[in-house]
């Protein structure tokens, strides 16, 4: 994994003296120049709309407080700080609830389901990834909320004493946890898919050589399926996080949101999402407050670019022991 | 890979090469009527976005050689936008303020021109509610400002109940919707309670919904709306045309309750005073909450347009359909299909005279 | 692993459920779930009888399992039904909104729909033909820009990369994907003020945005489908004296070219549904517009926003536009989905799976 960048393109001893061509071909240098340079394009493409953000949140992050809340808008960082909670605390539980689901499909994909059988399962899947965040707006509101909120009011009734559980139960079900579902739904066909084609490249031989020891179908997978695969689970699900995190639409209509900090996942006072609140009051906002709603996207990125990091240490500290050799 | 490509490839040559065209929309060739032609791109409010429609409907087909966009991305984009010049016209719930006025000012406006906010869009805001055995309900201010600040929380609290003789009122929760979007229907519905109960409503009128008072929020009119329909015991704050299927409350105004109506939206209008130190021909009005006789809770929409515009092209366009708008056909056919309040023909003419003097 | 045969028993068969057992033990569950659906939920439940009756079956298939066939059998067991039944648990919410589509939006899936604008339509009629070819527009350019400069990039990051550059792509790459798309739209949006003056709103301006998002999601999944290509194949290109781009254009690229070509494919299913920047970038229109470099195109997925959420008084109307909308952009994804597998299929290597 490692080392796939450094095989050298003629294999010439040192002490043979170099025949007719050390110099590199015309075709490879037209290559790896257009290939870096799209790399170079897309760090200018980034600067542009990271110099964007900047300097449209610039305003809203130096000035007083002060004259935030004449606006009526309150003091920037605590303004911000309920809805960046909201963000992660709806992402968080949308991975608990896809990352389990999303990681046994792939399985039941690659290597239980009929062979014959596995390419139409794995379409079947993708299918959830057509559906745009719009209809997973209107189905989360009309159709999902209202089929949970028996469920949850049982929950609340009986498993109250949980603090996760308590407050008062939604009377409409559109909770933070809907919210969660919908996005889990969301995110799952990408944690799906990535998976599948990370748990398909495992070496036969691996897989053979713990079948040949007698182990089970699980303990093929446990010993030579997830370890291999570790690493490209790992990015599919922050690629599914990252989704997570700046889906804008299904949130802001599902999501019954407040300016609150809640951990309680089935009450009608739920933190909102930056990404909802900036669509929900975006088309709406004049002089400062866009500055302040941009500032907001500001956090949102830092939020993302730190869970990436954390995600780039994960991932860096386990491809040592996968490997593609 | 390269099948891949040069597959998208065609696809977007096929999609380019295609002479695409819709059943309903002429080709440009044949003669236009009406004499008018090009394109006039608009702004602003969501409230207008229904009437919008039909009106940009009506002008098309008497003018078929222009094409309205309207784009109903919200007051604020509206007012940007017509600031910064990106439209003709702008459309927003509240007129401009004063420090926002000034000659100069608007991009696509003349050098020496200031904007006009003229009134062509009245609509009352019902309260609506969704609650078992319960079809007729009154409320003034200070109960309705007690049940969306969360202070009333059951059905059968007795605030309710006094104003309601002879209702049998459930022993459920309140759930109470508020738009969860920044909009200039909670502004109205907000500057309304403030007006009417300030003891109880002590936020001053705000788009946003104050962070102190929880509640089920909802994105929009449509989904206030689905969700006071979809939940039990629920209320919330709605477009009067929005709200045809459900309860509507009557509201107390001086000594009797009222069912919103188009006319008490246009009286109240009529009760108002403008905005004092505008120009004669600018209709900015203070909106008047508690003249009895009226229904008070209603929401204003203006055009925002300049006094004299930069391109006479935009004058003549902006003109014809403004012009159109505020006519006693425009605000019929507004009221037909958005179930909007009709000007009344005293505000028509003054908004007529504004109109013809664009330049 | 205590696996105790009784000595007395010896057949091959021994200490093996047969095979129909797993499904009589779900029939049980589900039948004896149903049968106290009353006492447990106060009349029958569907939901709440299959969430039971599962329940059920895992506990009681578990402990035959590990009583008749031994711990590590039934574990495997065990596995194999949660397994199987998060592809079930999955299937409900496609099943459900699938149906919600297809039930609501086939009674407006006429051919007006796709022969109409909305172009002086209030109520009834009118239909999405300016939103479909707009959607078209927009996604086509985005792919145009978006796959060249993703690809490449991928192929240099998992192929060439060494040393800062490569490191700050990687990096920057990742937090591109953490753009929220609202911003990505905004980003266009202030772009082509910049360029064409302000309030330039364009179909292109819309590809702009879409581009922004695509771009890390096809340099995401091309750069670790790349890096899974195993380095032999590479080092017998060399050995050939092979030229790298050639190795790459011809060894490596078709080798991963199922998973390149679903990964594209995901990336286009992932921004065509996006409402947010387009609604900023692209704009709305009630007409046809042909022409990608002015005036605001509609797209597919702001017209069923705007059908839902802009309603006029006659709402049943405009619903049913919003649900048929969302129909056609659910098989428009899925007949790219089956031109991109169809490639996929036929050019991919066997792999022996």
């Amino acid at each position: 994994m490692t080392d796939t960048t450094t095989a050298p393109p003629v294999a010439t001893g040192p002490t043979v003296p170099p025949p007719q061509r050390p110099k590199r071909r015309l075709g490879d240098v037209i290559f790896s120049r257009l290939s870096s340079g799209s790399g170079f394009l897309i760090l200018i493409i980034l600067a542009a709309v990271a110099a964007f953000l900047l300097v449209q949140a610039f305003p809203a992050l130096v000035s007083s407080p002060e004259v935030l809340k004449t606006k009526g808008y309150g003091e920037f960082w605590s303004w911000v700080l309920p809805f960046a909670f909201g963000t992660v605390w709806s992402s968080l539980w949308a991975l608990i609830l896809a990352v389990p689901v999303s990681i046994g499909i792939a399985l039941f994909i690659t290597h239980y389901a009929p062979r014959r059988l596995a390419r139409t399962l794995g379409y079947i899947i993708d299918l959830l990834a057509a559906v745009p965040s719009v209809v997973f707006g209107l189905w989360g509101t009309m159709t999902l909320a209202p089929a949970t909120q028996p469920v949850y009011q049982w929950l609340n009734t009986y498993l109250g004493f949980i603090p996760l559980f308590g407050g008062e139960a939604s009377g409409t079900g559109r909770t933070l946890l809907t919210a969660a579902i919908v996005l889990a739904v969301m995110i799952l066909p990408i944690i799906t898919s990535l998976c599948r084609e990370v748990f398909l490249q495992t070496p036969r031989l691996h897989e053979e050589a713990a079948l040949a020891l007698g182990a089970t179908r699980w303990e093929t997978i446990k010993l030579a399926v997830l370890p291999y695969g570790r690493a490209g689970t790992v990015a599919a699900v922050m690629l599914g996080l990252g989704r997570a995190l700046g889906e804008t639409m299904a949130v802001a209509m599902v999501l019954s949101g407040n300016q609150v900090i809640n951990f309680r996942l089935l009450t009608s006072d739920n933190p909102n999402t930056v990404a909802a609140m900036i669509a929900q009051n975006f088309p709406e906002a004049s002089g400062i407050r866009i500055n302040e709603l941009i500032a907001a996207g500001l956090v949102l990125f830092v939020i993302t670019l730190i869970i990436n990091s954390i995600a780039r240490l994960i991932i860096s500290r386990y491809s040592e022991f996968s490997g593609a050799n | 890979m390269k099948i891949t490509k040069a597959s998208l490839a065609l696809t977007a040559a096929l999609a380019l090469s295609l002479t695409a065209c819709a059943a309903n929309e002429g080709t440009k060739t044949t003669a236009s009527t009406g004499g008018l032609s090009g394109t006039l791109a608009g702004k602003g409010s969501s409230a207008m976005s229904a009437a919008q429609k039909q009106w940009i409907t009506d002008f098309q087909t008497k003018n078929t050689g222009v094409t309205v966009n309207y784009s109903p991305d919200g007051s604020g984009a509206g007012r940007d936008g017509f600031t910064s010049g990106a439209v003709a016209f702008g459309a927003s719930d509240r007129p401009f303020n004063d420090s926002e006025m000034g000659v100069g000012k608007f991009a696509k406006c003349a050098a020496d021109s200031n904007a006009l906010n003229l009134p062509v869009y009245i609509s009352p805001i019902a309260v609506v509610f969704n609650v078992t055995g319960v079809d007729k309900l009154n409320l003034d201010a200070a109960t309705t400002a007690g049940i969306f600040s969360g202070a009333i929380k059951t059905w059968n609290d007795p605030k309710i109940v006094a104003l309601n003789p002879g209702v049998t009122l459930p022993a459920a929760n309140i759930t109470a919707v508020h738009r969860s979007d920044d909009s200039g229907t909670t502004d109205n519905f907000t500057d309304w309670l403030n007006a009417n109960a300030a003891t109880v409503w002590t936020n001053a009128h705000s788009g946003t919904w104050p962070a102190a008072y929880a509640g089920e929020a909802a994105k929009g009119t449509a989904g206030v709306v689905d969700t006071v329909t979809k939940g039990q015991n629920t209320i919330g704050y709605v477009d009067d045309s929005a709200a045809a299927k459900l309860g509507k409350a009557s509201i107390k105004v001086g000594d009797a309750f009222v069912q919103p109506t188009a006319e008490g939206a246009a009286k109240m209008v009529d009760a108002s005073a403008q905005v004092a130190g505008r120009a004669a021909n600018d209709l900015a009005f203070k909106l008047s909450r508690t003249t009895a006789g009226t229904y008070p809770l209603a929401l204003v929409s203006y055009a925002l347009v300049c006094q004299q515009y930069k391109a006479a092209s935009d004058a003549t366009l902006v003109k014809a359909y403004i012009g159109y708008i505020a006519s006693a056909d425009g605000q019929a056919s507004a009221a037909k299909s958005a179930l909007a309040a009709p000007l009344s023909s005293a505000l028509q003419a003054k908004v007529k005279t504004a109109v013809d003097s664009i330049k | 692993m205590s696996i105790q045969t009784s000595p007395a028993v010896n057949h091959l068969t021994a200490n093996q459920l047969p095979r129909w057992t797993p499904w009589a033990v779900l029939g049980g569950c589900l039948l004896v779930a149903a049968a106290l659906s009353g006492p447990m939920f106060g009349g029958f439940n569907l939901a709440g009888v299959a969430f039971v009756g599962v329940l059920a079956f895992l506990v009681v298939m578990h402990v035959l399992a590990t009583v008749v066939e031994g711990r590590r059998k039934a574990t495997d067991r065990l596995l194999t039904h949660l397994v199987a039944g998060a592809f079930c648990l999955a299937l409900i919410p496609l099943v459900s909104l699938l149906f919600e589509t297809l039930a609501k939006g086939l009674p407006r899936f006429d051919v007006r729909f796709f022969t109409y604008s909305m172009r002086n339509v209030v109520s009834d009629g009118g239909g999405a033909i300016h939103a479909l070819y707009g959607t078209l527009y927009v996604a086509g350019f985005a792919s145009v820009v978006s796959i060249p400069i993703g690809l490449m990039t991928a192929i240099y990051l998992a192929e060439y990369g060494r040393g800062p550059l490569a490191k700050a792509i990687t990096f920057f790459v990742d937090v591109m994907t953490g753009i929220p798309s609202i911003v990505a739209g905004l980003f266009a949006y202030a772009l082509m003020s910049v360029l064409f003056g302000p309030g330039t709103i364009m179909g292109f301006s819309g590809s702009i945005a879409l581009s922004v998002l695509m771009i890390p999601v096809i340099v995401r999944s091309v750069e670790e489908l790349l890096r899974l290509v195993p380095n032999e194949l590479r080092e017998a290109a060399y050995a050939l004296g092979v030229p790298k781009w050639r190795t790459i254009v011809q060894v490596v690229l078709p080798t991963a070219i199922s998973g390149i070509v679903s990964g594209i494919i995901l990336s286009i299913a992932r921004i065509i549904g996006e409402t947010a920047p387009l609604m900023i970038a692209a704009g709305f229109t009630a007409s046809l517009n042909n022409n990608p470099f002015a005036n605001p195109m509609m797209t597919l997925p702001v017209f069923v926003y705007d059908q839902y959420a802009y309603p006029g008084v006659e709402r049943e109307f405009f619903d049913q536009r919003a649900w048929t909308g969302a129909l056609t952009l659910i098989l428009l994804v899925m007949l790219l989905n089956l031109i991109g597998r169809l490639i996929a299929s036929r050019f991919a290597p066997k792999t022996g799976r």
